[in-house]
């Protein structure tokens, strides 16, 4: 118990490390001439990341058998609902500040910022019941909900693949780990004895999270 | 080769003070509407279109772009595709000795030392509005000629009716051409009427210095109205054609980068707005750019807008 707490605090201070790079990056003006499109960048590639990793928990658990990394797993994907935040506030105050109207235009009208905006509204529902109170209440609907989150990460890899010019090789990477975290669940599901099992394991082993 | 500054436009193109002082409050208007919101309603909304529509200032009276930023942020695939790449790994491209090839329809072809290119040129100090397809623009001081004096001295003929432009190519010296995110060398065109414009330039040098490697060593292309890959670096090859030359960026994504290019805020790119440009420019907090309208043919629709006339600038985009 007291390890787990102890690698959560570690983990804490680990996924705050971006955030005060970025604060520091930016205080020392080390971002550059164009330091609005690199902020940008930063906070939308740790939100993909924390994203994934949030997605790794599951996968981490079948292939390890133990019980401990499903209880990172809602950290994990509240700071990349963190990330997702600043990356959106960036493009919204920094980069288009004012200029309203083409906001609203680029969300509907480009697709690549459709589905980046998508990916963090759908975040939001995940967010707002991610209490244990909440998943007590929602009970086996929860897991229902919490399964959007699949299209989430599938939203979020398109939103960085759409936006690139020509070197697609980044997006590829993004794209293949989703695509290992997506295969990894597979045989489970096909199971359906199985996935309840799975399913009361994650119940019970949620409230510390 | 002499050097003489030309810093001003030309007399023709100089605004009267009071003109420019009135101008330059009705952009400050235009500038502050979007952060007006609702407001800009109420408060005299009859000068604000004009705003956008009025002939734009000088480029050599707005804020230029840092030297350290225009060095420093750089599209230059061969390099790498980061925008720091070039910078960083520009270094070991050889720019001396250097020779252009001159080929196709004209009178004078064969292998041009640069000495032999530049040498009955006088160079001058342009300032000009760079805007990339990506949404940024700078202002900067190139140091140049205007390629068509150039290319009058090969005498091209009358089967000339475009010119092709090749950047060097060589996996050692440019460690990005060893994967083809852009099919090599990189290869851009103008119709002749445009490489005839006296407002394109070939630039050797920017800030009153020679361009740095990252920014075209040694020669570059400068087209002031078009988006900025139309801008050709460090070019080794020129070629009068009389069909339609390709282009690198064409090839990659016809549906996205035409041959024409011309700056238009009304044509959007496929996946982005063009209608503004965030100004890297100036010495205040750059994190706190101005964003600024963009304006047709990057402001020089005055000088460039002939050029197209009965051209349907949405399928030519």
């Amino acid at each position: 118990m007291r390890v787990v707490q102890i690698a959560k605090a570690v983990a804490h201070l680990a996924a705050a490390a971006p955030a005060l790079w970025l604060g520091w990056r930016i205080a020392n003006d080390l971002f550059g001439a164009d330091p609005v499109a690199e902020i940008t960048h930063f906070t939308g590639d740790w939100a993909l990341r924390f994203l994934l990793l949030s997605l790794a928990m599951t996968p981490l658990r079948r292939l390890s058998g133990r019980a401990e990394p499903i209880r990172f797993r809602r950290m994990l994907g509240l700071w990349a609902f963190f990330y997702a935040t600043l990356h959106l506030a960036t493009y919204v105050v920094l980069d288009l500040g004012g200029y309203w109207a083409q906001i609203v235009e680029d969300i509907v009208k480009r697709p690549f910022i459709t589905v980046g905006f998508l990916a963090w509204l759908l975040l939001l529902p995940l967010v707002v019941t991610s209490t244990r109170g909440m998943m007590r209440r929602l009970g086996r609907r929860w897991g229902q909900l919490h399964k959007l989150v699949y299209l989430i990460g599938v939203l979020a890899v398109l939103h960085f693949w759409w936006l690139v010019k020509a070197d697609v090789r980044e997006p590829l990477v993004y794209a293949a780990i989703l695509a290992v975290l997506f295969l990894l669940r597979w045989p489970r599901r096909k199971a359906p004895s199985r996935s309840r099992t799975a399913r009361t394991r994650v119940q019970s082993s949620q409230p510390g999270a | 080769m002499t050097s003489r500054n030309h810093n001003q436009p030309s007399p023709s193109e100089i605004t009267p003070e009071p003109v420019y002082q009135a101008r330059r409050r009705l952009l400050m208007a235009g500038a502050a509407l979007p952060l007006l919101g609702l407001g800009a309603c109420e408060a005299g909304s009859s000068d604000a279109p004009s705003s956008q529509s009025a002939t734009p200032r000088p480029a050599a009276e707005e804020e230029q772009t840092r030297f350290e930023d225009a060095s420093t942020y750089n599209n230059f695939y061969e390099f790498g595709t980061g925008k720091a790449d070039p910078a960083r790994y520009a270094h070991t491209l050889q720019t001396a000795p250097w020779s252009v090839q001159i080929a196709g329809h004209a009178e004078e072809t064969g292998s041009f030392t640069l000495e032999d290119i530049l040498k009955p040129h006088t160079l001058e100090d342009r300032i000009y509005r760079l805007r990339c397809v990506e949404g940024w623009s700078m202002v900067i001081p190139w140091r140049g000629f205007p390629l068509g004096d150039l290319l009058k001295r090969f005498r091209p003929t009358s089967k000339a009716k475009y010119v092709s432009f090749h950047t060097k190519v060589d996996k050692q010296e440019m460690p990005g051409t060893r994967y083809p995110v852009l099919n090599w060398p990189y290869r851009e065109g103008l119709r002749m009427d445009e490489a005839m414009h006296p407002l394109t330039l070939l630039v050797t040098g920017m800030y009153g210095r020679d361009l740095p490697r990252q920014n075209g060593a040694p020669l570059r292309l400068v087209v002031p109205w078009k988006y900025g890959f139309k801008s050709i670096k460090s070019i080794v090859r020129i070629e009068f054609t009389e069909k339609q030359p390709l282009t690198s960026w064409n090839l990659s994504q016809p549906s996205e980068y035409g041959f024409y290019s011309n700056v238009n805020p009304a044509v959007d790119h496929p996946r982005w707005s063009q209608k503004t440009e965030r100004r890297i420019a100036g010495t205040s907090s750059r994190l706190f750019a101005n964003r600024v309208p963009t304006l047709p043919f990057n402001g020089y629709a005055d000088q460039v807008a002939s050029l197209y006339t009965g051209m349907d600038l949405r399928k030519y985009f």
